[in-house]
């Protein structure tokens, strides 16, 4: 498995797109993928995850219990799944919206304050695309260029003005602590 | 020689297996002397109900399909919208389109379908031996009403075009009889204008015809034909209770 | 190479039900195969087709009656509490001999359920899909690309055969995305003298129609719809082996779980025990004579399901007695783990002295 990743916060933070452009990277490289959300009853401020899984072989099980990177961008989020990672695995966390810290030893924790690095750089609510920017850097699933090809596409036409935006969002989390 | 008058085109030769004094033959004839003298027998799709009509499609002379209990105006729903050039039309019975079929009756009408719909009204179920239909009256003595219909314990009467009247989907609504002669003159007229407005495209149109059922009644042919102008118009008044076109204008039927 | 597009199951379904020419679909929504009547909603003005909603499930499917008894390509789709209100007409179109898809995107059940993936439609799919001596073809996808591909040859099967089809998929395959291809071009449906269009006086009535009132003949229909299934039996058969070389521990499992348990397949051979997959793409008709014949050599079956064990039926029929068939199963909406069937291999594995 390439990546391996469940991606949770409230609706309307853009989960749901979060990791459709990270599975349309994985498809623009070549890669076997899928994309699941969860769906429910609830719709805007309920909450919501996907789960997103890359690899070279054709995907068994596309839904993910136990991701082996997983990014949480609200704290009831982060209460439910960071006991779930994976021993050896990783954690991304909106440091800007979720206040604590993981006790756990066993897997690399990256505190990314998301939400407050977009809108301070005047893209207030693309902090999903941030924390997709510092996952590529942190994992290195695909090259930036591939993502912002991604991005392109998967942003719909009705909203073409966003692209540059997501694609600066894109670099600010990619370029994001080195 | 010069032929004064022949049976017309629109149905088969095959005997029907009516009742005597049944005057679903009559409405079939109507129907069928419509289409043939609008010219669009060969047009024309029918839809079968489940009831005493069930078979209906031996007897008209066009593309026939039957239709589950109640369906039909839904299966019309999808010929007139798969070949909206045809021109369709649904032959149901009280219990098909005012109980089980209301949902479906209710809808095309709000969708203002383009179809005809021949609603047969004898306040009986009469296939089945003579059950309460939604249209039974008040008091009326049927096998599942012994005492007579109680309308504080099995309700009222459905009174469809009064119904049909407030669904602005609907382009035409009329009531009419076929209990004497100078009725079956206007009920022809109705039914060919109900087939007429399609091929104007206005929308839906619905002829109820207050019809007999002599056998589950329980009463003569010429009875059955009494009951009718004294019991039933009084209850389901004849009329035109709705003509417009809804269909002006954009297809959303906005002007 | 054709183009690939990330989408939906339920999107890229609807997408092929366009490419195959459908440009009829009567819905009524309903969770979670609502982007369906969504997607077709938007394309179908576009492409000069018809998208209705419906006032109930139960119109909804009368109208896919209508539209094919006047002889286009129409469906239908739903998910379980709606496909149990279709089931009325389903027997109607059976029984006419008309043409059309169905597509039943299985949530848990019975009564409202719930709205999470599940397989437990599989008895109302094969075998009693409305009332009467009747079948439908029943297609299970196992991937979004098969969502596609298996929507077209639903169509082209159903109107070969002249009966209706029924594509048995799940919320985890409607939900999910996945890359798809789609074929540049589908053949035109073929003429059908049979349809309702109208005799413009030229030929005598056509007749729809499932009412025949002489038992005789009625039998007699019946026995010629039959014969026909026996076509489709012989013909129709569609079905997927994975890793069953020398497999003695034989996992049968369809749609999404068959995919789970391709990766519990690869743990169990990664530990050396001789594990394989047989997955039925028909369910019908059932892949009866392929399994029965592996019944003959393989050690055992373990049949997988998100439902509390009903295709394991058929297996052991076809098994009949040659091989021990076991079964596990999630139900509720529960999604097995590729962990947790893996650890069924292994008890059976253990049973057996493989390991």
């Amino acid at each position: 498995m390439i990546l391996n990743l469940l991606i949770a916060g409230f609706g309307g933070q853009g989960v749901l797109f979060m990791g459709k452009a990270a599975a349309e990277t994985a498809m623009l490289t070549g890669k076997e993928v899928s994309w699941l959300p969860s769906y429910g009853p609830e719709m805007r401020g309920g909450t919501a995850n996907c789960s997103v899984c890359i690899d070279d072989k054709p995907i068994s099980c596309p839904l993910i219990t136990e991701p082996e990177t997983l990014a949480v961008l609200n704290g009831p989020s982060f209460d439910k799944f960071i006991g779930a990672v994976k021993p050896g695995g990783r954690a991304f966390i909106d440091s800007s919206l979720i206040q604590k810290k993981t006790g756990r030893a066993d897997i690399a924790a990256f505190y990314i304050p998301a939400a407050t690095l977009a809108e301070e750089a005047g893209m207030k609510g693309l902090g999903n695309i941030v924390m997709l920017g510092a996952i590529a850097k942190e994992t290195g699933f695909a090259p930036l260029e591939t993502l912002e090809e991604a991005i392109r596409a998967v942003v719909p036409a009705s909203k073409s003005a966003l692209i540059d935006a997501n694609i600066r969002a894109l670099h600010l989390g990619y370029g994001y602590g080195g | 020689m010069a032929v004064l008058f022949q049976k017309t085109k629109g149905l088969t030769d095959k005997e029907t297996h009516y009742c005597p004094g049944c005057t679903h033959g009559i409405v079939h004839r109507l129907v069928a002397e419509s289409l043939e003298e609008l010219g669009v027998l060969g047009d024309a799709i029918g839809v079968c109900p489940v009831g005493c009509a069930v078979m209906a499609y031996d007897y008209f002379n066009c593309d026939m399909v039957e239709a589950p209990h109640g369906r039909a105006p839904a299966v019309a729903t999808g010929i007139k919208r798969a070949r909206p050039g045809n021109v369709v039309f649904t032959y149901q019975g009280d219990g098909d389109l005012a109980a089980i079929g209301t949902a479906e009756t209710v809808h095309a009408a709000a969708r203002g379908e383009n179809l005809t719909v021949i609603f047969i009204n004898n306040a009986i179920y009469g296939m089945t031996g003579g059950q309460m239909a939604p249209t039974t009256l008040p008091g009326q003595v049927t096998q599942t009403t012994p005492y007579g219909r109680d309308v504080n314990y099995s309700g009222f009467p459905v009174r469809v075009c009064e119904l049909l009247r407030e669904v602005d989907g609907v382009a035409y609504a009329e009531r009419v009889a076929v209990n004497t002669v100078p009725h079956i003159l206007k009920a022809k007229a109705a039914i060919k204008k109900a087939f007429r407005n399609q091929l104007d495209g206005k929308g839906f149109s619905i002829v109820e015809v207050l019809s007999t059922c002599p056998t589950n009644w329980g009463m003569t042919p010429v009875e059955a034909l009494s009951w009718v102008e004294e019991k039933m118009i009084s209850y389901y008044p004849l009329g035109v209770y709705i003509d417009r076109n809804v269909h002006h204008g954009g297809k959303e039927g906005q002007a | 190479m054709a183009k690939k597009y990330l989408m939906k199951g339920n999107e890229a379904m609807a997408e092929a039900a366009l490419r195959a020419h459908c440009r009829h679909f009567f819905g009524y929504p309903i969770t979670p195969q609502t982007e369906v009547a969504a997607y077709m909603a938007k394309r179908m003005p576009k492409l000069g087709g018809t998208y209705l909603q419906a006032e109930s499930e139960i119109a909804a499917v009368n109208m896919v009656l209508g539209a094919a008894a006047a002889g286009v390509r129409a469906m239908t789709s739903s998910s379980s509490p709606g496909i149990s209100l279709k089931t009325e007409g389903i027997s109607y179109i059976a029984a006419s001999d008309l043409p059309a898809l169905i597509v039943n995107v299985m949530r848990g059940g019975p009564g409202l359920g719930g709205i999470q993936p599940s397989q437990s439609d599989y008895w109302q799919a094969t075998k009693a899909p409305g009332h009467g001596d009747a079948q439908l073809l029943v297609y299970a996808p196992s991937s979004v690309q098969e969502m596609v591909d298996l929507t077209i040859r639903a169509f082209e099967t159903a109107e070969r055969y002249r009966m209706p089809a029924m594509l048995l998929a799940d919320g985890m395959l409607g939900q999910m995305m996945e890359p798809v291809t789609f074929p540049d071009e589908v053949p035109l449906p073929a003429d059908k003298p049979w349809a309702l269009t109208g005799t413009k006086e030229q030929r005598d009535p056509n007749i729809v129609n499932s009412l025949y009132l002489t038992p005789s003949q009625l039998e007699a229909i019946v026995k010629d719809r039959f014969k026909r299934y026996e076509l489709v039996k012989a013909r129709e058969v569609l079905f997927e082996e994975y890793r069953m070389d020398g497999a003695e521990i034989v996992l049968v499992a369809y749609g999404a779980t068959a995919r789970i348990c391709k990766a519990a397949v690869d743990a169990a051979r990664e530990e050396g025990i001789p594990a394989g997959l047989f997955r039925p793409v028909t369910l019908w008709p059932f892949p009866e004579k392929e399994l029965s014949a592996i019944s003959g050599k393989a050690g055992q079956m373990l049949v997988v399901e998100m439902s509390m064990g009903q295709m394991v039926e058929d297996v052991r029929l076809a098994a009949n007695g040659r091989c021990p068939v076991s079964f596990y199963g999630r139900t509720g909406g529960m999604i097995p783990s590729p962990g947790e069937i893996a650890a069924e291999i292994r008890k059976l594995a253990g049973m057996k002295g493989v390991d």
